[in-house]
C-alpha cells in the first residue's frame, strides 16, 4: 500500500517510522532538504523535497497511485489544500492535521465534507482526551476503551505494598469476585502475555481488561481505587491545556493553570473564565507551593520543554501529589524519565501515530474478512491491543477457545456480544458480529484470522 | 561501530559467492573441462568461510551507519576479488596469484584490463567466469544482496549509496529491496536482448553470452585476441549501441518503463552524454578518415571506439594505438569523463562534469558580480550546497588519486604515454590504454608491485575512492 506523508516534523517522523514498520511503501515530502536527507538515511522511504501543494511535486511523489495521504505540516491551511489537491489527483484517502481551534468547531464537518477529507486530526485535542481519560481513573497509567466503552483496558504499576504481587493469576481469579483478565505484563525490558501460572511481582506494569464497572470493582478491592481528580493543576497554558481544562470543568473539576507568558494567560482566562490562571514561572518551587500544589489531586506539566516537564513532575511527586503526568515528546527522554520513576507520561505525537496506524491498517485490510475497529499500542509499542468485528467467514467460528490453535504470544482478552462483555474462558466461542479484543506481543495482526496458527 | 553486523553481512556475501560460482562450474562441466575442479574447490572454500558467520553470528543490533556501509562494501569487494582469483590459480591457467588477483579485480570492477597474452588458450569455463565477473560487478554485488535478502533496515541505504556510482543517489520506489530488484530486472532484460541480437548476427551462444556480459557491465573482457575486430559490421554496431545503452543511468530506463518518455528525454545528463558522444564521433571520424578505405568504415570504427572508451568498456575493433594524436587525446579525455551516474560505467560521470562546469560558471559570475546570488540546478532542481561541495571535493580527490597512481607507476621502464594511459585506463575502469598497454597488448609486462597498485586503482575507480580510503584510515577503526 502506498502512502504519502507531507511534512516531516515531530509527528511526520513518528508516523513515518510507524508506517515503515507496518510495511507500507512510504513517500515523504518536506521543504527542508536537510530533513529529507535525514529521514531517507534512517528509514526505507523515498524523500521528495519541496512544497506539498505543488501539483507537479505531488505527481512525482506518486499521488495518483497512493492509497492514503497524510498532511501534517505546521500549517492547517497548507494541510487542507494539500489534501484537497491530492484527492483531486487520485489519492483514495486523505488525512489532514487541523489544529486551530477556530476550525475545530461546527465548520469542521462542513470543511471535511467539502474537502473530501477522510479524517482530520487535532493533536492537542487528542492528547487532551487521552489525559481526561486518565484523570477520570487516576490509579491507572493509561485507559484504553474498546467497543464504545463497553470494554476497557487499564494499565497499572504494582507498587511495593500491592496486594497483587506474589500471587499467580489463577489464585487472583479465585480470590477476587470481580471478573477480569490480566492480559499483558511488562517486567523490565520484557513484555509477557501471561498464563494462569504467571506470578506477579512488585514493579510489574500490568494491563487489566474488563468491563468498566468490573474494573472499578477490582480497583476498589485491591485498594488502588482513587477518586477522579477534582483539583487539577496544569503547567503551561497550551492548547492541550485549554481543551483539557474545558473537559475537566464541564465535568465539575477545579482547574488551576500556571504559565509564565502574560499574553497567553490573558488569552486563556478569556477563553475559560472559570479557571484560575496564574502568571508565573512554574519552575519556581516557591510559586507552586504558594499555589498549594501539595493539595492537588493531580498535577500536569504540559509545557513545550521536555526537560522542564520532567523535573517539575518529580518535584510535584515529592510534594505528595497522587497523580503526576508529564508531557514528553522525545522518545529517549521519555524512557529515561520512566526509568527514573516517572510513571505517567504522555506524548502527543504517539497518540496521533496510534490513531493514524489504526486508520492505515484498517484501510489495508478493508478487503479482508474482518476489520480492525480499534488499535492501541501498549507498553511502548511492544504489544498491541486490537478490536475486530467478526465476519461469518472467520475460520474459528463456534469452536471453543481451548480448542483453537492460537499463535504464540496472542491472547483473546475479551468478547463483546451486543451489549454483553464476556471475559473469555476455555469454553467460550466466537460468533459472527462479535467484537473480539485481541492482545499480541511482537507480531502485527492484520486480520482476525492471523491469530490462528 | 557494529562489527557483528559487518561480519554477518560479509559472511552472507561469501555464501552468495558460492551460489554464483555454480554458473561457471556448470559451463566448465558442459564443455567437459578440467577447470571444474578449481571451481568446486573455490565453492567449498567460500562455503566454509561464509557458513559459520551466517549461522552463529546473528547480530542483535542491525543498526548501521555511513561508516559501516563503506566498510561492508570495501570488505565485500576485496573478499570477492580474493575468492575470484582462486579458480585461476587452482586450475593453473594463471599460476601467479598477483596476476590472477589483477585479472579478477579487473573483471569485477568492469575494467577489462588483462594480463593474458593469448585469451584463446583459456578454457571456456574460466573465460565465462571472467566475463561473468563483469556482469556481477557491473550492477554491484551488494545491490544483488539487497535484491534477494529478506531483512533490511532503512539504513541499508548506506550500503547502496556506497556501491552505486554517481553524486546523487535516487531510489526508484520507496523500498530499497524493490529498487534493487527493479535495477536488476532492467539489467537482466537488456542483457538478454543483446544476447538475442548477437545470436541473430551469427555469433555462437558462448561468445554472445560472454560479450553481452562484457558489454552490460561495461567491462571489456572478450574471448578473442583481437577483441571485436574479427566480427561482422552488424555485430560491431549492435555492441556499439548496447555499450551506449549500458552507459545510461538505469533510473532513466525505469522512467521509460513506467511510460514517462518525456522525462526520459528531458534528462540533462542524458542529453549531454549523447551530445559528447556525437561530437566525439564526428571529430574522430574526420581525423581518421584517411586511415580507412571508406567513410562508413571510418565512422563504424570511430563510433565503436568512442562508445567503448566513453562507457569505459574497453572493447576494440581496430588498434586505436595507431590513430593520430588528436583522436588519442579525445579518447583520453573521454576516459576520465565516463558515462552517466547510476550506470555500470566508471570515470567521473557525466552528471559530475555538468555540475563542475556549472560551478565554474558560477565562480566566474561571482567574480564579475561579487554580491550576486547564484543557484545551480540539474534537471530543474536546485542542488544544495552539500551536493556541490561533495562534487568539487570528489574532483579534487579524483585528481590527487590519479597523480598518486601515475607516480607509483613511474618506476616501470615504460614511456610516459603508456604509464599515463594505464593510470587512466585502470582508474576509470576502461581497460586498454595506449602505447605498450594498447588494445592489442596487455598488462603482463608490469611488475607485481604495479599490478597491485593498479588493482587498487581499479577498485577505487569502481567504488568512487572514498570507501577504500576510509577503510585504510586509522581513524575509522579508533573507538572514539
Amino acid at each position: 500500500m502506498q502512502i504519502v506523508i507531507v511534512g516531516c516534523g515531530k509527528i511526520g517522523t513518528t508516523v513515518t517510522e510507524d508506517f515503515v514498520a507496518e510495511g507500507f511503501d512510504v513517500t515523504v515530502i518536506d521543504k527542508d532538504p536537510a530533513v529529507i536527507s535525514a529521514i531517507t538515511n534512517t528509514y526505507d522511504v523515498i524523500g521528495v523535497c519541496g512544497n506539498g501543494v505543488d501539483c507537479e511535486l505531488l505527481a512525482e511523489a506518486g499521488i495518483a497511485k497512493a492509497e492514503l495521504l497524510v498532511a501534517v505540516t505546521g500549517s492547517d491551511e497548507l494541510n487542507m489544500l494539500c489534501c484537497f489537491l491530492a484527492r483531486k489527483m487520485g489519492a483514495k484517502h486523505t488525512i489532514a492535521r487541523i489544529r486551530n481551534p477556530e476550525y475545530n468547531d461546527q465548520s469542521l464537518s462542513f470543511m471535511r465534507h467539502h474537502l473530501d477529507l477522510s479524517m482530520s486530526i487535532n493533536p492537542e485535542l487528542l492528547a487532551a482526551q487521552e489525559l481526561f481519560k486518565i484523570l477520570k481513573m487516576p490509579s491507572a497509567i493509561t485507559v484504553e476503551t474498546f467497543s464504545r466503552r463497553n470494554y476497557e483496558m487499564v494499565e497499572v504499576v504494582l507498587r511495593p505494598e500491592s496486594v497483587l504481587s506474589g500471587h499467580s493469576l489463577m489464585e487472583l481469579r479465585k480470590k477476587y469476585s470481580a471478573k477480569f483478565l490480566v492480559c499483558v505484563v511488562q517486567r523490565g525490558e520484557n513484555v509477557y502475555i501471561p498464563d494462569g501460572n504467571f506470578v506477579l511481582q512488585e514493579g510489574d506494569r500490568i494491563g487489566i481488561s474488563a468491563t468498566p464497572t468490573e474494573i472499578h470493582k477490582l480497583l476498589r478491592q485491591i485498594g488502588l481505587m482513587q477518586k477522579s481528580a477534582k483539583n487539577v493543576m496544569i503547567l503551561g497554558a497550551s492548547r492541550t491545556a485549554y481543551y483539557l481544562s474545558k473537559m475537566l470543568m464541564d465535568n465539575g473539576s477545579a482547574v488551576k493553570v500556571v504559565d509564565k507568558d502574560f499574553a497567553r494567560c490573558e488569552e486563556f482566562s478569556a477563553l475559560l473564565p472559570g479557571a484560575v490562571v496564574i502568571e508565573g514561572d512554574g519552575v519556581q518551587q516557591e510559586l507552586l507551593l504558594e499555589e498549594s500544589i501539595d493539595r492537588m489531586d493531580a498535577f500536569l506539566s504540559l509545557t513545550g520543554m521536555d526537560e522542564g516537564n520532567i523535573l517539575v513532575s518529580f518535584f510535584a511527586a515529592a510534594q505528595g501529589v497522587p497523580k503526576v503526568i508529564a508531557k514528553i515528546n522525545s522518545n529517549e527522554l521519555g524512557s529515561m524519565a520512566e526509568k527514573l520513576g516517572l510513571e505517567c507520561i504522555i506524548s502527543p505525537k504517539k497518540v496521533i501515530s496510534d490513531v493514524l496506524s489504526r486508520y492505515a491498517r484498517a484501510l489495508k485490510n478493508s478487503l479482508g474478512s474482518s476489520k480492525v475497529e480499534t488499535l492501541y499500542k501498549l507498553m511502548d509499542g511492544r504489544a498491541e491491543a486490537l478490536e475486530f468485528i467478526v465476519t461469518p467467514d472467520f475460520p474459528g467460528l463456534n469452536i471453543p477457545l481451548q480448542n483453537l490453535n492460537l499463535k504464540k504470544n496472542i491472547l483473546i482478552s475479551g468478547i463483546v456480544r451486543g451489549r454483553k462483555a464476556i471475559i473469555p474462558s476455555g469454553s467460550d466461542v466466537i460468533l459472527p458480529d462479535d467484537h473480539v479484543i485481541v492482545l499480541g506481543a511482537g507480531t502485527q495482526l492484520q486480520d482476525l484470522s492471523d491469530i490462528l496458527l | 561501530m557494529n562489527h557483528r553486523m559487518i561480519f554477518y553481512t560479509i559472511s552472507r556475501m561469501m555464501l552468495l559467492a558460492a551460489v554464483l560460482l555454480i554458473l561457471p562450474l556448470a559451463v566448465s562441466l558442459i564443455y567437459g573441462e578440467a577447470c571444474y575442479a578449481a571451481f568446486l574447490w573455490t565453492l567449498g572454500i567460500s562455503l566454509i568461510l561464509g557458513l559459520p558467520g551466517t549461522l552463529f553470528c546473528k547480530p542483535k543490533k542491525k543498526l548501521i551507519y555511513v561508516k559501516e556501509g563503506f566498510l561492508i562494501v570495501t570488505a565485500a569487494w576485496l573478499l570477492f576479488s580474493v575468492i575470484g582469483a582462486l579458480p585461476f590459480v587452482i586450475s593453473g591457467e594463471i599460476p601467479n596469484f598477483v596476476d590472477a588477483f589483477f585479472e579478477v579485480v579487473s573483471g569485477l570492477t568492469t575494467t577489462g584490463a588483462s594480463i593474458l597474452a593469448n585469451v584463446e588458450e583459456m578454457s571456456h569455463g574460466l573465460l565465462f567466469f571472467r566475463s561473468f565477473t563483469h556482469w556481477i560487478g557491473g550492477m554491484g554485488v551488494l545491490v544483488l544482496v539487497m535484491a534477494v535478502l529478506p531483512d533490511l533496515s532503512g539504513r541499508s541505504i548506506h550500503i547502496l549509496k556506497a556501491e552505486m556510482p554517481g553524486p546523487i543517489f535516487g531510489k526508484l520506489v520507496p523500498r530499497i529491496k524493490d529498487t534493487a530488484k527493479i535495477l536488476y530486472i532492467i539489467y537482466f532484460a537488456l542483457t538478454l536482448l543483446e544476447i538475442f541480437l548477437l545470436l541473430l548476427g551469427g555469433m555462437n551462444l558462448f561468445e554472445s553470452v560472454t560479450h553481452a556480459f562484457g558489454t552490460a557491465g561495461t567491462g571489456g573482457f572478450g574471448v578473442k585476441a583481437d577483441s571485436i575486430a574479427s566480427y561482422s559490421p552488424y555485430l560491431q554496431w549492435v555492441i556499439t549501441i548496447f555499450m551506449l545503452l549500458f552507459g545510461i543511468n538505469f533510473n532513466l530506463f525505469y522512467l521509460l518503463l513506467i511510460g514517462k518518455i518525456r522525462a526520459f528525454f528531458r534528462s540533462a545528463e542524458l542529453r549531454v552524454y549523447l551530445g559528447i558522444f556525437v561530437a566525439a564521433v564526428i571529430l574522430v571520424t574526420i581525423n581518421v578518415l584517411q586511415l580507412y578505405p571508406t567513410f562508413a568504415e571510418a565512422l563504424r570504427h570511430s563510433a565503436f571506439q568512442v562508445s567503448s572508451i566513453m562507457t569505459t568498456t574497453g572493447y576494440a575493433t581496430t588498434d586505436f594505438n595507431l590513430w593520430p594524436s588528436f583522436s588519442k587525446v579525445i579518447l583520453l579525455l573521454l576516459m576520465s569523463i565516463g558515462a552517466c551516474a547510476g550506470s555500470t560505467a566508471g570515470g567521473l560521470k557525466v552528471s559530475r562534469v555538468i555540475i563542475l562546469f556549472r560551478l565554474i560558471h558560477r565562480e566566474i559570475r561571482q567574480l564579475l558580480h561579487p554580491r550576486s546570488v547564484n543557484t545551480i540546478k540539474l534537471d530543474g532542481k536546485q542542488l544544495d550546497e552539500t551536493t556541490l561541495r561533495s562534487v568539487s571535493g570528489y574532483f579534487a580527490v579524483y585528481m590527487l588519486t590519479t597523480a598518486m597512481i601515475f607516480l607509483l607507476l613511474s618506476f616501470e621502464p615504460f614511456d610516459l604515454e603508456t604509464n599515463l594511459s594505464a593510470t587512466f585506463a585502470c582508474f576509470n575502469n576502461i581497460g586498454p590504454g595506449f602505447g605498450a598497454v594498447g588494445p592489442v597488448s596487455n598488462y603482463a609486462a608490469y611488475s607485481p608491485f604495479s599490478k597491485i597498485a593498479l588493482s587498487f586503482a581499479m577498485l577505487m575507480g569502481r567504488l568512487e575512492i572514498f570507501p577504500l580510503v576510509l577503510t585504510f584510515l586509522p581513524g575509522t577503526w579508533k573507538k572514539n
